[in-house]
């Protein structure tokens, strides 16, 4: 077995075979795996807001979906992978409190963010081969580079892998 | 920060969160502690771990705080602690509290949440001399870091850090939680000069 690689919030790491890379308790955020299954390269990034130009104060690319993104691959490349065999697999979005209509602006944020990986992963012509995202609780994942597979563990439901 | 303000920020914490200790155990009449507050500007990647275990099971109770504060506080409590309450709270009427939070439960947890916050902020804005709305609250049983990602969401939209000011409480036995109160970046200013900093 490798090393355990934790992710945090507004973070992204890679890693090669064997080790794998996992964030503990994914909320409304999302987690966006890429795999190269040649290279065995993998990478989480962990993003918090779908778009770094809606903000003016960023000094971390890894909080949003479009520069975190990029970012990833550029950092699995150096690592020897290749932008063309990525394959993405998501997880996450979710919608923590059950926010009134009043309150909308941070009902949908899990959504936004899911719309928003989508559309960066497919601007990078990454396909997502599997997802687990949206309804309403929190979930950890594991990431490993042997397989490109993708654990879920969710309060009170049963382990996932997709 | 200096140290003076950190102080002030300490003192904010200490005598909203004492108001609604003595206010939690008046509800459940039990005697609860309440901890040293601590105040920390911390980042995103250290925030869950900052507060807790990240994949620890806990009630939230989130309410957004608008008027001459923004911001937000939540409640928080393991599982027993909330089992526990909730028990305190409808004793002598005959329900049972299981194991799943139903809408009963999920309501009552809401209500708890609604008067700790309630004493929190008023004991905040009558120091402060500010009003201070706040919201109805919403609940969630969940991992800790996964329910902090709403928070940390709201204020990852204006910086990189949240300022956090931690009142931990409880028994040490039937009821243990805390209180986060995270002020917007301008409300923190606001809050350092009414006190005259």
């Amino acid at each position: 077995m490798g090393n355990v690689v934790k992710v945090g919030m507004a973070d992204l790491k890679v890693c090669k075979e064997p080790d794998s890379l996992t964030t503990l308790g994914l909320g409304s955020c999302v987690g966006i795996c890429l795999y190269d299954s040649v290279t065995k390269v993998s990478g989480m990034a962990h993003i918090m807001l779908p778009d770094s130009k809606q903000i003016s104060r960023d000094k971390n690319p890894a909080k949003y979906a479009d520069t975190g993104i990029a970012l990833l691959i550029r950092e699995m490349v150096r690592l020897g992978a290749n932008q063309s065999r990525m394959k993405a697999k998501i997880a996450g979005g979710a919608q923590m409190f059950a926010f009134n209509a009043s309150a909308d602006s941070l009902g949908r944020v899990g959504d936004r963010n899911v719309e928003a990986v989508k559309k960066n992963l497919a601007a990078f012509r990454i396909p997502i081969i599997a997802q687990d995202t949206g309804l309403n609780y929190g979930r950890t994942i594991e990431f490993f580079s042997a397989d490109g597979s993708l654990l879920i563990k969710a309060v009170g439901k049963p382990l996932k892998t997709i | 920060m200096d140290d003076m303000q950190l102080d002030v920020l300490r003192e904010i914490g200490n005598i909203g969160a004492g108001n609604a200790t003595t206010a939690l155990a008046k509800l459940v009449n039990a005697k609860i502690d309440m901890k040293v507050p601590r105040v920390a500007l911390v980042d995103f990647p250290n925030l869950s771990s900052t507060i807790g275990n990240e994949e620890d099971l806990m009630v939230a109770v989130l309410v957004t705080l608008s008027g001459d504060i923004k911001g937000m506080m939540m409640f928080m409590m393991d599982k027993k602690s909330t089992v526990f309450l909730i028990e305190q709270m409808l004793a002598g009427s005959g329900m049972e509290v299981g194991d799943e939070f139903g809408d009963m439960e999920m309501s009552v947890i809401g209500e708890l949440g609604n008067i700790i916050s309630g004493s929190y902020l008023t004991a905040l804005s009558s120091l402060l001399n500010m009003s201070i709305d706040m919201s109805i609250p919403y609940t969630a049983v969940d991992m800790a870091a996964a329910i902090i990602s709403v928070p940390a969401i709201e204020f990852g939209k204006v910086g990189d850090e949240v300022l956090l000011i931690q009142t931990d409480f409880g028994d040490d036995f039937d009821v243990n939680g805390y209180f986060i109160l995270i002020p917007e970046l301008e409300s923190y200013g606001k809050i350092l000069s009414a006190l005259g900093m």
